[in-house]
């Protein structure tokens, strides 16, 4: 009786799993050209400064911080974006004005910024990157790094329309 | 229990406590930080250094101690533990305000805030049933119960928090003060309620 009971609900739920899958699968490839979104991270907006300066480098350099802008409704990369970029450094604290800094994407939707070494802060090596842009939703980001030797990090956002 | 015993006794916990701030205070993380964040970061070591003590108070387990002092150095370590709590969290959040509030709202996105946290609110529980516990007539066997129960929060709170976290802490140092601290409250938990 009870195993009866089982199988009946096991046939419900797997037949209304793969109906699910079934037609989500079928609306999917429509707008197989979009790209998911990247959403803000916990704790990505902590300290950060409206309106930081554009700035060819961040104090002395020797770590670079890369990455794309690309619009979430085509992929198409973003020319001219602004991403400000900050963290716990060699040279200062996430909180200090000179940790902060800005920069532009090229034509093909890349930024790169030259920054002092990140260093670990509140138990985790991580920088933080806010991409801050009229017309696009902000978003804000906060990677790690994998290790604190690490030289490099890359970050990508995908923006929505607003 | 012979002088020599006694003094190995006393050196071995007193390295225990003592090796992993010194080790701390030759991390190269020191030199990129504020003295305000420096501070709130050896608060949190000497927190995690002082549970050591406790249960080995608790318990009486030191040479050359009566228990009645051993009691009243166990109270005078919790009132010292409360106080390095608040010097972390203090420090920190003056260091960096919306890391401290993200942590304290359980929304941090740092997996080792939640132990930390709950680690806190368990010392702050400890402190004050402790202090309620003459007046409320809690009952010995009620007050052992509570208290154990609380102690086993705040050290797998702390031991976690403070094995996830890539700060000042040597490595070496910190895993011997980590498994310490679990050893010494495990033995004592186990005394209190497990006797044979």
């Amino acid at each position: 009786m009870r195993s009866n009971i089982i199988t009946r609900r096991a046939i419900l739920t797997a037949g209304s799993a793969a109906l699910t899958v079934g037609v989500s699968g079928l609306i999917v490839p429509a707008k197989a050209q979009g790209l998911a979104p990247t959403p803000t991270m916990r704790g990505g907006s902590n300290n950060y400064r409206p309106n930081a300066p554009i700035v060819e480098r961040i104090g002395g350099g020797g770590f670079t911080m890369t990455g794309t802008v690309r619009r979430a409704s085509d992929g198409m990369p973003l020319a001219g974006q602004r991403i400000q970029i900050w963290a716990h450094t060699t040279e200062g604290h996430e909180r200090d004005e000179r940790s902060h800094g800005a920069t532009l994407t090229d034509e093909n939707g890349v930024f790169t910024m030259d920054m002092p070494q990140i260093v670990p802060a509140f138990g985790q090596a991580h920088g933080h990157l806010a991409s801050e842009n009229e017309g696009f939703e902000t978003v804000f980001l906060r990677p790690l790094l994998d290790s604190p030797d690490q030289k490099s990090l890359t970050a990508d956002f995908v923006l929505v329309t607003v | 229990m012979g002088a020599t015993r006694t003094g190995l006794i006393w050196g071995a916990l007193a390295t225990a406590l003592c090796a992993p701030l010194l080790a701390a205070g030759f991390s190269p993380l020191l030199q990129y930080r504020q003295p305000i964040y420096i501070i709130a970061g050896f608060a949190g070591i000497a927190g995690l250094a002082l549970l050591l003590l406790q249960p080995i108070l608790a318990g009486n387990y030191l040479p050359d101690i009566s228990a009645k002092r051993a009691r009243k150095i166990h109270k005078i370590i919790g009132i010292a533990l409360v106080l390095m709590v608040l010097a972390h969290v203090i420090g920190l959040w003056i260091t960096s305000p919306p890391d401290v509030i993200d942590a304290l709202l359980f929304r941090s996105p740092t997996p080792f805030s939640i132990w930390g946290v709950t680690a806190m609110w368990a010392v702050f529980a400890t402190a004050i049933l402790a202090a309620l516990r003459r007046k409320l007539r809690i009952r010995l066997h009620s007050w052992r119960y509570a208290h154990m129960m609380l102690a086993v929060i705040i050290v797998i709170g702390t031991v976690v928090h403070a094995l996830m976290i890539d700060g000042t802490m040597e490595f070496y140092t910190k895993i011997a003060l980590c498994a310490l601290v679990v050893v010494a409250t495990a033995i004592r938990a186990k005394q209190l309620f497990f006797k044979s």
